[in-house]
């Protein structure tokens, strides 16, 4: 390398997560080639012919991948799992390291109320079976970014289990053909990060950072492939995967590999592998990192996790130290599949696009905020949140809430649009300077810029009459019948209207005059 | 003489908390050979006396403890004092705060002198095996004891014949019973306040798992480790317990419900009391003269009106390789912090992390140290964790229930040796290895960790050698308040004597201007 720089890399471990696990199943057409269609969830073979381009050579049978995640997703509290240090963003490393964090000989855990709280309501909202008690393990391996030697998780009885997640996928070529999936969730659990370790090639030199607190999801993707029929495959354990993009893209990847390996006489070993995105490919990670005796054990300084729920509370009990499930059941707000449902009963709205408001972080409160404040049609509103909202974001690479233009503009200019004060094509120009944020209405940007719609309709004719005066060769052709010719004209009257005026009102008024 | 006799003294200003330092002080000093501390921590002990000098003549001590002189065993983390645990591994580690009970003791303005010798990270029954070397008994030194060796053998060298403290608290026993301290803190996994208690004439108190935060104390086995008291008498037990019992936040196996401090009341009827001897308890290897004490004793109780029945504790011989197993396992997970990084030794090769891992630890643990973590951590591999780990844990659970069955059947206290016979010479003890003798000392004390539940040494009598012999009263979980009232009676009854070590302090006493406080400290 010819710079110094510094890599850092997580060798599988965070703090403060729930651990979920998810089992899926992934089913594969035939290894001809033609199966990078770009889509996950597309890859369904009995009901999904399209991804069979190529027809299976006689004798050949199908693959079934199957696929099982680990998820591992960072808990949005104010302290970490077991000590009382912050868990800030970007804080200097090692600035938020109590003694336990650092291992001192002699100091405990101590579990954080919240994180325990985020964990059953997750499992609520993923439907599972809270474990009305729940133990804590140690699962040992020496790394330089694990203090302890061992870190603190749930292996044998996790807070909760046997959940579910139902979810929508297009299929097909129109985004339209919605199916409803259902991904099993065997068990979530509560896990300690370790810290992270920065390798300084130039020096050999690895630097740690016990502050634990950052990247707020990583997935680890098991994977195999069968034949219908016969039993599982060999797994091979994708490690470290980011980004849902990664995750689809590496999943693909390992599912080809592992057909093509088998299809060449090869086997798959049971492996963990790494995810290379500049390659696009996944490669083994150096054994060590990879299969090990983790020697489990119970963590004997934690007592047994035990919920309670409204029916076994015990009388009396200090609600500072004891957790009602019922109480946390009842502050779940509406969960995503409901919204979706609401949306589309509400506004009539398509299902794809209700999927659509909720994948941005923000964008259906946005949408709900136009909503509220204009009177134009709800298909109205949806159409121009999602495709010229959300496009300027997207372009600019910019959250919901990083929007120079608030709800109550959009909504004001639906407003001007809905009662024809300007045309659409005027309102994207409206949009677009209210992006440039300089602090004005849509209302005064209409008029500063004239673009109110041409409502005086003897200027209007007066307008037509002299176009058609001025291109005498474009009125002689559409009267030999060439029907596109009153588009020309429409075009030539717009532009003298300077886009003001509402083209099917100029239709009204040339084809009159052309007639007379 | 009592601690809060002494602090009648002190608030009468009878003797200052400065002149109660420098006297244990010279007396630590006079006793260095003992190789009882670790570090004496003689500048931090005559500030805190200064301090509590002020509070006496303000006339507002904080309770009392304040300034009486205790110890703490080299397993506690005290604040900018050096923490060893008598292991290369922690040889220079300087903690950064105090363990909860350490931190309470200072509160009630306790001394504090220094930091007690042990076998490495508490691993051991005779306070042999620590790199700063073993701990003598105080016992070796006195009167009794040489007059009877006198009568005995003529031709040994006295010098060489030094008894062991037992272990792993041999220092803190050592420090208590030769009057450098009033108290100290030791640590009790299987009986390691106990039984060096035992060996040393004095009380040791374990308490129930939960009542005393472990916040601080550097583990052993995190599941059985409490906290050990020991005294020279039972009140102050009960004393020192009163303040260091109750909820921590930074330890959350203690108790939630408040504890308060709490005066020992003195028993003058025990008819009303059923005391078990546990039938499992009378083994081959007991020596006949703790054996007829032991009689002697449950003879008493059952003179003076007390109800005494033979009980069993059927599992009881399976503790030993129970112990061993979850013992040793959770030592290696304990152990594995320490590789060199964070803190404590780090070897010079730096050929890569691993390599770095192996010279540190081979070089910072002793080989019982080592011994220990590789057995623990081939009973937790995967193919292994069912037939060992797991089959231990349900033993513990049996052993547990040995004791929740005799309890409920009717009985209020245990009563048991502690030791299997008096301390050995040193030369005796080595004999054997460290794991054989573990096994064989543990022997009456381990279950009772196993099953949580709070015991106490008290010593009973002099052997014919002129040594202490102590016995065990085990009680009800966190029935350690009717348990000490049980043993103080116990105490009275008894009247062991006074360990009498003139030729050791005699110069010492010129210390003292006031005769009476000279025997404040020495009786």
């Amino acid at each position: 390398m010819a710079a110094p720089m510094l890599r850092w890399c997580c060798p599988g471990r965070r703090f403060a997560f729930a651990r979920v696990g998810c089992g899926s199943c992934h089913r594969r057409g035939p290894p001809t080639g033609s199966t990078s269609n770009g889509k996950r969830g597309q890859s369904t073979v009995a009901q999904q012919p399209h991804i069979t381009a190529q027809k299976p050579r006689k004798g050949e049978r199908e693959w079934a991948a199957v696929v099982g995640l680990e998820i591992h997703a960072q808990i949005a509290s104010n302290s970490k799992l077991f000590s009382g240090s912050q868990v800030h963003f970007a804080a200097p490393p090692n600035s938020l390291v109590s003694f336990f964090d650092a291992s001192l000989p002699g100091t405990l855990p101590v579990l954080n109320r919240r994180c325990v709280e985020a964990a059953v309501m997750t499992g609520l909202a993923l439907d599972c079976h809270i474990n009305r008690k729940s133990l804590f393990d140690r699962k040992h391996y020496f790394y330089a970014d694990l203090p302890a030697g061992y870190q603190i998780t749930q292996q044998r009885l996790p807070i909760a289990v046997n959940g579910s997640l139902a979810y929508s996928v297009s299929v097909g070529r129109k985004p339209s053909q919605m199916v409803t999936r259902t991904v099993r969730v065997k068990q979530i659990q509560l896990e300690q990060d370790s810290g992270k370790s920065l390798h300084d090639d130039l020096r050999s030199q690895t630097l740690i950072d016990l502050n634990r607190a950052e990247g707020q999801l990583r997935v680890d993707a098991n994977i195999s492939v069968h034949r219908p029929g016969e039993p599982l495959g060999v797994r091979t354990e994708v490690k470290n995967l980011n980004s849902a993009r990664f995750l689809a893209r590496a999943i693909d990847y390992e599912i080809q590999r592992q057909i093509n390996e088998l299809e060449n006489g090869g086997e798959i070993l049971n492996e963990t592998r790494s995810f290379d995105y500049k390659l696009g490919c996944t490669v083994p990670m150096r054994d060590k990192e990879g299969k090990q005796d983790y020697r489990f054990m119970p963590e004997p300084n934690l007592p047994p996790l035990l919920l309670y729920d409204s029916g076994s509370l015990p009388p009396g009990a200090d609600p500072q130290q004891v957790i009602d499930i019922d109480r946390l059941r009842e502050r779940l707000p509406e969960l995503p599949r409901v919204t979706r449902e609401r949306l589309v009963r509400q506004y009539g709205m398509l299902p794809e696009h209700s999927c659509a408001l909720l994948n941005e972080v923000g964008l259906l409160e946005f949408f709900q905020s136009v909503i509220k404040e204009t009177r134009a049609e709800p298909k109205k509103v949806t159409s121009w949140v999602l495709n010229t909202f959300l496009g300027f974001l997207k372009q600019q690479n910019l959250a919901v809430s990083e929007s120079p233009v608030t709800p109550s503009a959009l909504a004001e200019l639906l407003d001007l649009l809905d009662r024809k004060a300007i045309s659409s094509s005027a309102a994207k120009q409206v949009f677009e300077e209210l992006w440039r944020n300089e602090g004005k209405t849509p209302a005064q940007i209409v008029a500063e810029k004239k673009l109110e719609l041409l409502q005086d309709l003897e200027a209007l004719e007066q307008l037509c009459r002299s176009t058609l005066e001025a291109h005498p060769h474009v009125v002689m052709d559409l009267k030999r019948g060439n029907p596109r010719a009153i588009n020309k004209l429409i075009g030539l009257v717009r532009k003298a209207t300077l886009g003001r005026a509402d083209p099917t009102a100029i239709k009204e008024v040339l084809e009159r005059q052309l007639s007379s | 003489m009592q601690v809060t006799m002494v602090s009648v003294a002190l608030k009468q200003g009878q003797v200052t908390p400065t002149e109660l330092c420098q006297r244990c002080l010279s007396l630590i000093k006079k006793t260095k050979f003992l190789n009882a501390y670790i570090t004496v921590s003689e500048e931090v002990a005559l500030k805190q006396a200064e301090e509590a000098e002020k509070r006496y003549k303000k006339g507002h001590s904080l309770g009392d403890l304040d300034g009486i002189p205790i110890a703490v065993k080299d397993n506690f983390s005290t604040s900018g004092i050096e923490t060893t645990c008598a292991s290369n591994m922690l040889k220079g580690y300087v903690p950064p705060y105090n363990a909860t009970v350490v931190q309470k003791l200072l509160d009630q303005g306790a001394l504090l002198m220094g930091k007690t010798n042990l076998d490495e990270f508490a691993m051991g029954s005779g306070s042999t095996d620590g790199i700063f070397g073993p701990v003598k008994n105080p016992w070796s030194y006195s009167k009794q004891y040489r007059e009877k060796r006198k009568q005995n053998s003529h031709s040994e060298n006295e010098d060489s014949n030094w008894l062991i403290t037992g272990g792993s608290s041999g220092g803190s026993a050592a420090a208590v019973s030769a009057f450098t301290c009033f108290a100290a803190l030791g640590s009790d996994t299987g009986g390691s306040t106990r039984n060096p208690a035992a060996h040393c004439g004095v009380v040791g108190l374990k308490p129930s798992y939960g009542l005393v935060s472990r916040h601080g104390l550097i583990p052993l086995v995190n599941s059985m480790d409490v906290p050990g008291i020991l005294t020279r008498c039972v009140d102050d037990a009960a004393t020192v317990l009163g303040i260091l019992a109750g909820h921590d936040p930074k330890d959350s196996t203690t108790i939630q419900d408040p504890v308060k401090p709490f005066t020992l009341p003195s028993l003058t009827d025990v008819s009303k009391l059923c005391i078990g001897i546990p039938k499992e308890y009378l083994t081959p290897e007991l020596s006949s003269e703790v054996h007829s004490l032991w009689s002697k004793a449950a003879n008493l109780f059952e003179s003076e009106g007390a109800k005494v029945i033979e009980v069993s504790l059927p599992h009881t011989s399976y503790s030993i390789v129970c112990y061993h197993v979850l013992c040793t396992s959770e030592v290696a997970s304990n152990m594995a912090r320490f590789d060199g990084l964070e803190y404590g030794h780090r070897c010079d090769s730096s050929v890569s992390t691993e390599a770095m891992y192996a010279a540190t630890r081979r070089e910072g643990f002793n080989d019982v140290v080592r011994g220990r973590i590789l057995s623990g951590n081939f009973f937790l591999l995967k193919e292994n964790y069912e037939n060992y780990f797991v089959k231990a844990q349900k033993v513990r659970r049996l052993i547990a229930n040995d004791f929740v069955n005799v309890f409920n059947s009717g009985v209020d206290v245990l009563l048991t040796p502690t030791t299997l016979s008096e301390a050995v010479p040193y030369t005796e003890f080595i004999k054997e290895d460290n794991r054989t003798r573990s096994a064989q000392d543990d022997i009456f004390t381990q279950a009772v960790n196993m099953a949580g539940l709070p015991a106490v040494s008290v010593p009973m009598a002099l052997s014919t050698q002129g040594l202490p012999i102590g016995l065990q009263f085990i009680g009800r979980a966190f029935c350690d308040q009717q348990l000490l009232t049980v043993a103080k009676w116990f105490e009275k009854q008894v009247q062991f004597p006074v360990i009498q070590l003139q030729e050791l302090m005699d110069d010492c006493s010129s210390v003292f201007e006031n005769e009476k406080l000279a025997s404040v400290s020495l009786k």
